[in-house]
């Protein structure tokens, strides 16, 4: 229909804003779906738990490689291992987890309300008197908001050990070294910082995906093209969030030493 | 008892496509009302709008005082509680069994215990033959008991309006008889509210109180059955006998000269009669008003039969004439007693009943003794 017109495009955002809403009001509603929401944390985990953590070692591995490399033109090889906890409890952790989460988890809970949705399940829920925003929504973003937390922890160790593991054995950096700069730039807002950021994506990767779901139609094909649409947005509004987010952190928090 | 649903200038559109404009209709408390229409003709949509899950566009939709169209969630979720809906294939929860899913709105909405549910899930269960069952995942049993599952969920709450989309719709000719006879029970045994939206004609002549067609963006007619069953209007004859020739066309509606020539190549070839007897599509056969299914021997009798008799004779006389005649053939003696033009038992008329359907029939044979 006219899904391209301007109009249209912010009926949208003010749906998925008010979705948003929604849940933060139906999360501190009783009853609580504690177990939907334990179901669903586990769920998440076990979709994302194996690729997050694949992903992670090769990603820590990069780092370390270029870290690994400008250090030495720099002539600054101690600060290895501080600049690679720096850039992966910093940046690329969140930014793994977001990836993670939108991709397995998002897209598994946008394909599972999504099929509810063309099966009337939605429907007949709601007119049996109960909302399915907080018996299926809240309890996914919740979940997802946990998972995300955890995976981002699982991250930042594998990240970090894998970052090691290049340096100290492929590219002959010494492991005292890397490990004693470890806390010369990083602190622990960093870690703070990672962690809220992994959550707030945790967060707008379930509502995006619920919201795709929940409004997908028009058949199993309606179903593919929310899951499509729902990873892409998820994506784009994560590394948009996670720029905002950055910016203000520096304002925030001083880097260490300055 | 039921209650009443009040529906006033209705409109529903998406984007600029009007689905239907300005319906205006009252769902009298108990009985049972039927929604015919071709298929697009928006009556999912209709159904959909009524339990709030759709907003209209205009128009109120009234229930015990509250507007469901203008109404805030909480009241339109206290509201719906009313409600009782079989979605077209059931809408069974797919991830959990059927015991589960009939238990859903007790375990949802009630501080039962476990064994009271469990008490009140095997009493639904019995009612729609699914004893037995209690196990399988929605996905491990076919249509019809899907559709079964799915009024057993409906039922669960007691529920004081419970709709229908299209009951009949990929069920064999036996099983739609079975749940025909299950519809009339349950209202007989619940005196609920029922709206039935189907295309299926046998249905439409045997079980409702009411009927309405929706057709070319319009709520047609809407009346008691006997208005209806005996109507004049082209729309509601071509529709109540499957007959191609009408301003109902294959993908839409046809041009007016064409229906006009249509029906009068038919006039010729020997009158705009129903087609023979079993020759109709979908039950579209036989002529006339067909007595109504009654509730199985033992159960208690349909306490909006009595309700409806009183509501028609006191309009009777703003029917059409061949109405006015169908429904004083279908009274019972004590509202026959009251016409005004009421002289003595020989004078009605007894026979030109079509053939009814198994208990329905005996039973209107046995009044008619009685009359004479």
């Amino acid at each position: 229909m006219s899904s391209l017109s301007p109009a249209a495009a912010v009926g949208h955002a003010g749906r998925l804003f008010a979705l948003f809403l929604d849940v933060a009001r139906l999360s501190v509603k009783r009853p609580f779906q504690g177990r939907e929401f334990i179901q669903q944390a586990w769920f998440i985990a076990s979709v994302t738990i194996l690729p997050t953590a694949l992903v992670a070692i090769p990603f820590g591995a990069v780092i370390a490689l270029q870290l690994g490399t400008l250090t030495r033109q720099l002539g600054a090889q101690s600060f290895t291992g501080a600049a690679s906890v720096l850039a992966v409890i910093r940046e690329a952790s969140p930014i793994v987890c977001a990836l993670l989460i939108a991709g397995a988890g998002g897209s598994a809970i946008c394909a599972d309300l999504g099929s509810r949705k063309i099966r009337d399940e939605i429907d007949a829920m709601e007119v049996l008197g109960i909302s399915p925003v907080q018996r299926l929504v809240v309890p996914r973003v919740l979940a997802c908001m946990l998972v995300a937390a955890a995976l981002n922890g699982l991250v930042s160790v594998v990240g970090v050990a894998g970052g090691y593991f290049f340096n100290v054995v492929l590219q002959g950096g010494t492991p005292g070294a890397y490990l004693a700069s470890f806390s010369a730039l990083a602190q622990l807002p960093d870690l703070y910082a990672g962690e809220l950021k992994a959550v707030v994506f945790g967060l707008i990767a379930a509502v995006v995906a619920s919201y795709k779901g929940l409004n997908a139609g028009g058949g199993p094909k309606g179903v593919g093209d929310a899951v499509n649409q729902s990873v892409v947005i998820t994506f784009l509004m994560l590394f948009f969030v996670n720029f905002v987010m950055t910016a203000v952190y520096f304002q925030v928090v001083p880097p260490k030493g300055s | 008892m039921g209650v009443e649903v009040a529906v006033q200038g209705l409109t529903k559109s998406f984007g600029k496509q009007v689905i239907w404009g300005d319906v205006t209709l009252t769902l009298p408390p108990g009985e049972i009302s039927v929604m015919l229409g071709p298929s697009g003709t928006g009556k999912s949509v209709f159904l959909k709008t009524l339990v709030g899950l759709l907003k209209p566009d205009r128009g109120s939709i009234v229930i015990k005082d509250v507007d469901l169209a203008r109404c805030s969630e909480h009241q339109l979720y206290e509201t719906r509680k009313l409600f009782g809906v079989l979605f077209q294939d059931g809408a069974l929860f797919g991830s959990m069994n059927l015991f589960d899913n009939i238990a859903f709105p007790l375990r949802e909405h009630t501080r039962k215990s476990e064994s009271e549910i469990r008490q009140i899930v095997n009493e639904k269960l019995e009612m729609v033959g699914l004893t037995g069952t209690e196990k399988k995942l929605p996905g491990e049993i076919s249509g019809g008991m899907r559709k079964r599952a799915g009024l057993a969920r409906a039922l669960v709450l007691d529920p004081e309006i419970i709709l229908f989309d299209e009951p009949d719709s990929g069920l064999d000719p036996v099983r739609v008889a079975y749940l025909n006879q299950l519809i009339v029970d349950l209202n007989a045994q619940t005196d609920s509210t029922f709206l039935i939206v189907t295309h299926d004609i046998g249905t439409a002549r045997t079980v409702p109180d009411n009927l309405g067609l929706l057709f070319r963006r319009e709520l047609v007619m809407f009346g008691t059955r006997e208005v209806l069953l005996t109507s004049d209007e082209a729309v509601v004859e071509q529709f109540l006998n499957g007959r191609r020739e009408g301003p109902i066309g294959m993908s839409e509606e046809k041009d007016a000269s064409q229906v006009a020539a249509e029906l009068a190549a038919l006039g010729d070839r020997g009158g705009v009669s129903a087609p023979a007897p079993g020759t109709g599509p979908k039950g579209a056969s036989g002529t006339g008003v067909p007595p109504q299914l009654l509730p199985s021997p033992g159960l208690p009798e349909r306490k909006a039969a009595g309700r409806r008799q009183d509501r028609v004779l006191a309009m009777l006389h703003t029917l059409p004439e061949k109405a006015q005649e169908a429904v004083k053939r279908a009274l019972d003696d004590e509202h026959r007693s009251r016409l005004p033009d009421y002289r003595s038992p020989e004078s009605q008329s007894p026979d030109s009943q079509a053939p009814g359907s198994h208990s329905a029939g005996s039973e209107a044979a046995e009044y008619e003794s009685v009359a004479e």
